[in-house]
């Protein structure tokens, strides 16, 4: 199924939590809402799941509107962060809850319950604690039941929020790799929250970034790391030096220094250099960044460097791998050579 | 300083401190409860097997106690249900006066017994402010056994509201928000996730308010009229027997009612271990 979500906006007292959000998701995607923590990307999953309303803006399933429909009529599954399973219940309970609760007219009878029960309990390999409590399980057990429940009921979308967030970083990495198989297994159209890029570009098929409320950009795992359409995208996914420069005349200059890199139409003013640390080289004099090593160490065939960059006002201390063949010595002046970089006006 | 816990070498426990605080406990639970519990059963022996029983099966004893039982079980029952409601109202929903209104539900707890049998009483007498009207229709509640009612619904209210308040507070509403979007409408989710979790604080309160109305005495003697097998409560009876020099026959009744309350508090433990064993405190 798709959703189309336009112009979306909530507002919580004076907090904007949505500032006019527009996207699409096509049917069977795997898309993942990346953002630091009041970004807006967990009010936006709740109201495709009809547990907030936008204050303006609209919901469009299949081309249908979503709004007037309560969270019960849309056929969503949602996973919560911490589960939210029903304590007083047995895992068996739990997930069949969904189809005990189904109008009489559709619902289905004692034992094909308990098969799409069994069935949904062997999708998460966990059929075997069909008669423990929630309360008997580990976190990540917990929340696959949790994704069976939400299962249960074939919905059309599968939202998760942070389904990982409060797991243990080894279960996390198993799981992320289990929900990749299993979504490429059922094929439903999934959204999921996460502020762990390292998530989110390894489990989505596609990534869209969020910050205060608006949406900064939506692309590949690919994309969004190689080609960062702002300066925020850049800083928040992978690690970034970030030094100010000022664009005139073509060129881009550190103080009165001219860089030999291209501003790559970059507007004149001043403006922001971002690089990944691992962009850079080491490079013959003439046009790099110029900085001063202050400390070396060394692994098998790359020696580390911790070099302290002169830009601006301050120092920004970068460490880089460079091969042994080219020895540098503490105190040294060199230059680095960004070989890939964005430039943002500041 | 070191507390022996077992073993030839003296382990010492990691929690320091055992050893008093044991003491401390059984000392002071003897001398507090333990031993007038005792005294009541020593004095109960001074009778034979056929006078306690005479006393506890005697017309008077038996329509006291089940006055007092039963009276206090309906009342609880009542409290139960009202209880839960202002639970719910005092904490999912956001209105002016709700702070005093939950401090309103300690009243019960802090106004002395007697000043609330009284203000009951002349709250509902004849020519009372609920009084008049009630007679007017015909029902009539200071001096009878729905006086005693009313006056065990008072005292019992906090027990409940304050056994059932936290538990509903921690009740996530993320759960409610689950089971509406699988599909469950109001009444499912009220009746399949909020209420199963929160019956054992329920029926812990609800023993609670149980316990504590069987034993009233201030609150009660002043609305219930006091007529031997009509309004007469079991705790009034006991001070009728000690009054007229009868010990044992008053320490037999109290016997009674003592097991009863032991069976009361048990079955709240039961209600509460079988509550943890479920749902364990993380």
């Amino acid at each position: 199924m798709t959703i189309e979500l336009k112009n979306l906006v909530k507002k919580f007292g004076a907090f904007t939590a949505l500032d006019g959000v527009d996207l699409k998701i096509a049917d069977g995607e795997l898309l993942a809402l990346l953002g630091p923590s009041g970004s807006g990307k967990t009010t936006l999953l709740r109201i495709i799941a009809g547990l907030d309303w936008p204050d303006a803006g609209e919901v469009r399933f299949d081309g249908e509107n979503a709004l007037t429909r309560g969270a019960g009529e849309r056929h969503v599954g949602f996973v919560f962060q911490h589960y939210a399973l029903f304590r007083h219940m047995t895992v068996f309970e739990n997930v069949a809850f969904g189809l005990r609760v189904q109008p009489r007219a559709i619902r289905k009878d004692e034992a094909g319950i308990r098969a799409r029960v069994k069935e949904l309990l062997d999708l998460v390999q966990l059929d075997w604690l069909a008669n423990r409590y929630p309360s008997q399980l580990s976190g990540g057990q917990r929340q696959r039941i949790a994704l069976a429940r939400a299962l249960a009921i074939q919905p059309r979308i599968l939202l998760l929020d942070e389904p990982f967030g409060a797991l243990d970083a080894k279960v996390r990495k198993e799981l992320r790799r289990w929900l990749r198989s299993l979504h490429e297994e059922i094929n439903v159209t999934s959204v999921f929250v996460t502020h762990d890029q390292e998530e989110a570009l390894e489990v989505a098929n596609r990534v869209v970034v969020m910050d205060k409320g608006r949406i900064e950009q939506i692309g590949t795992p690919a994309e969004v790391y190689d080609r960062p359409a702002t300066a925020f995208v850049h800083s928040f996914i992978g690690e970034s030096v970030v030094l100010p420069v000022n664009v005139s005349g073509g060129q881009v200059w550190v103080g009165d220094q001219a860089l030999n890199i291209k501003p790559n139409g970059a507007a004149p003013g001043p403006s922001q250099l971002f690089v990944r640390r691992h962009d850079m080289q080491v490079a013959p004099p003439g046009g790099g960044l110029r900085g001063s090593v202050r400390y070396l160490r060394t692994f098998g065939a790359v020696q580390r460097a911790d070099i302290a960059l002169t830009a601006g006002d301050g120092e920004t201390l970068i460490e880089i791998d460079t091969p042994r063949d080219r020895p540098l010595q503490i105190g040294e002046v060199v230059e680095l050579q960004p070989t890939r970089f964005r430039i943002f006006s500041a | 300083m070191g507390t022996r816990v077992s073993g030839e070498r003296g382990r010492r426990n990691t929690l320091p401190g055992f050893g008093l605080t044991m003491g401390l406990t059984l000392t002071w639970l003897s001398i507090i409860v333990l031993i007038p519990l005792a005294g009541l059963f020593i004095k109960t022996f001074e009778l034979s097997w056929d006078q306690f029983f005479g006393i506890v099966t005697s017309r008077r004893t038996l329509n006291a106690l089940k006055i007092s039982f039963g009276l206090a079980f309906a009342a609880a029952a009542v409290n139960l249900v009202m209880g839960v409601v202002i639970v719910w109202a005092l904490v999912r929903y956001r209105f002016p006066g709700r702070r005093i209104f939950d401090a309103v539900v300690d009243i019960p707890f802090a106004l002395p017994t007697a000043v609330a049998g009284i203000a009951l009483t002349s709250l509902f007498a004849q020519k009372g402010w609920l009084g008049a009207p009630l007679a007017e229709l015909g029902i009539k509640v200071a001096f009878t056994p729905l006086g005693i009612f009313v006056a065990m619904i008072f005292i019992g209210i906090p027990f409940v509201v304050r056994t059932v308040q936290p538990v509903l507070i921690d009740l996530d509403t993320e759960i409610e928000e689950a089971a509406a979007s699988l599909g469950a409408n109001r009444w499912h989710v009220i009746s399949r996730v909020i209420l199963p979790s929160l019956i054992p604080a329920i029926l812990t309160g609800f023993a609670l308010a149980f316990a504590r109305a069987i034993g009233e005495y201030g609150s009660v003697i002043f609305i219930a009229g006091n007529l031997p097998n009509v309004s007469e409560i079991a705790p009034l009876l006991i001070v009728i027997r000690l009054s007229e020099f009868r010990y044992a026959d008053a320490t037999a009744i109290a016997v009674v009612m003592l097991v009863a309350a032991f069976l009361i508090i048990f079955a709240v433990n039961r209600i509460q271990s079988w509550a943890q064993n479920r749902i364990p405190v993380h």
